[in-house]
């Protein structure tokens, strides 16, 4: 799995770090995400599912599975 | 149907059932009529939407605009400006600037600042709750806890001292009244509030705490710049307005909703990492969580398959958005394990609730001490007892009579 972020979309509700704060963090300055790991381990694809699935501004994508 | 068919005009709000259930005309709506006419309080057209990805559609596109001050938008409540959506609390900044804005108190609002705000909301639910308990079953969970925690919540982000608390509650329940407290009291407790809150930047300009109003003067002066006053009662004030009515009802409708159904809190207490997902549930499933969103589109656009023409009003309902089978499997279903639940109670895109990490935040703090403090919690009356207030911007319960 890749993780990729886009920055400008961001409207730093935080969701993503509530739900995998292990993936994603918010800048101190304004909030928006930071990615943490672009690769997670297979532990934490559920997590990184769930947090791309309820980004409120649909920040976060996913390519692949594995 | 097409829009505008006058022989089946809706009225919106539409008037449900129970307190806790939705009206059964969302269903069919979302199913045969995705873009339906509805006629506002104010007795002027709009176009209602229920389906999901319709909701959602127009919530991500900035065409549909937030501002309802064009000649033919539609008003919303039957009062002269049009209500909330239509005066000057409506005053929507250009697109760059709101993102400028948002950005800056954003900061104030990340999930690592939430989270360690939570001991400090987790303090306030456990005080709240021994006063109630003091004064025996049974208690109005709304009037204990849930009206006074988002309140004591917003002073301590503005850094203003627990003894002016009861002040900022009055404050707020006036702001946003449409109808308990004459147009004289609105006046007063709004001049009121900018006197209070001038004062208070002032002090806090000569002593900085660790608070958002310093923290917002900090920023501005680290880049160089005076943070005017103006912008700094005008963000107090959106937080009081847009963080206490609606989180303070939202604690009563879901202490309901999960005692609706004691098996529900029972599953709660034996498992508290449901606390998390079962926030999120009752977010979703809150069928009374006000009028919904509004916007004005200035160009012809589609609306799913629908063509809605220019200088149409929409109003997006998110309850009956979230209740849509194509996004969410037994939809009608309270699944206190659902994930993930990406409902639309906070709305979508670049607007979005600013404050929905806050909110969560306190709904989990809250649900979390209530199971700790009192696991025999239940309702004192029938769940169909429960009565809704019918406010126009923000609904709840009138009361959540309480035992334990």
């Amino acid at each position: 799995m890749k993780v990729f972020v886009d920055e400008d979309r961001c409207c730093g509700a935080g969701s993503c770090v509530l739900v995998a704060p292990d993936v994603f963090d918010q800048r101190d300055e304004d909030g928006v995400v930071v990615l943490l790991e672009d690769r997670p381990a297979d532990h934490l694809h559920a997590a990184v599912r769930e947090a791309a699935g309820v980004c409120p501004a649909a920040a976060i994508t996913l390519d692949g599975t594995a | 149907m097409a829009p505008g068919e006058a022989d089946q005009v809706i009225d919106y709000p539409i008037a449900a059932p129970t307190a806790l259930d939705p009206p059964s005309e969302w269903a069919e709506l979302r199913e045969g009529c995705p873009v339906a006419a509805v006629r506002l309080p104010s007795g002027d057209g709009a176009s209602l939407l229920t389906r999901y990805d319709d909701v959602k559609q127009v919530l991500a596109d900035p065409r549909f605009r937030r501002r309802l001050d064009a000649e033919d938008a539609a008003r919303v409540s039957d009062t002269e400006s049009g209500g909330v959506f239509n005066g000057t609390l409506a005053k929507s900044l250009p697109e760059e600037t709101h993102q400028q804005w948002r950005r800056l108190v954003g900061r104030w609002f990340t999930a690592k600042r939430m989270t360690a705000l939570r001991p400090g909301i987790e303090a306030m639910a456990d005080r709240l709750i021994d006063g109630m308990v003091a004064s025996g079953a049974p208690a109005d969970l709304k009037a204990a806890l849930g009206f006074p925690l988002p309140v004591w919540v917003i002073c301590d982000m503005l850094g203003v001292p627990e003894s002016d608390r009861d002040r900022f509650a009055y404050w707020s329940n006036t702001l946003l009244s449409l109808t308990r407290y004459t147009e004289a009291e609105i006046n007063a407790a709004q001049a009121d509030f900018r006197a209070y809150m001038s004062a208070h930047v002032a002090a806090t300009r000569e002593n900085p705490g660790d608070d958002l109003v310093s923290e917002l003067i900090a920023a501005a002066a680290g880049a160089g710049q005076v943070m005017p006053d103006d912008a700094l009662l005008s963000t107090a004030q959106g937080l009081l307005v847009a963080g206490h009515e609606t989180t303070a009802n939202m604690i009563g409708k879901m202490v309901g909703m999960l005692l609706a159904d004691r098996s529900r809190w029972e599953r709660l207490l034996a498992d508290r990492s449901l606390v998390r997902p079962a926030v999120e549930e009752v977010l979703r499933l809150d069928a009374n969580p006000g009028f919904g969103i509004p916007r004005y589109i200035t160009e012809d656009a589609e609306i799913g398959d629908v063509v809605v023409p220019r200088g149409t009003t929409v109003v997006c309902n998110l309850a009956a958005a979230n209740r849509d089978e194509r996004a969410f499997d037994d939809a009608a279903e309270m699944a206190l394990d659902r994930t993930p639940n990406a409902h639309l109670a906070f709305g979508f895109g670049s607007h979005s609730c600013l404050g929905q990490s806050l909110a969560r935040t306190e709904l989990q703090a809250v649900l979390d001490v209530l199971l700790r403090r009192l696991p025999g919690l239940e309702l004192a009356v029938p769940a169909d007892g429960l009565e809704r207030v019918d406010g126009l911007i923000v609904g709840g319960l009138t009361e959540v009579p309480v035992r334990w």
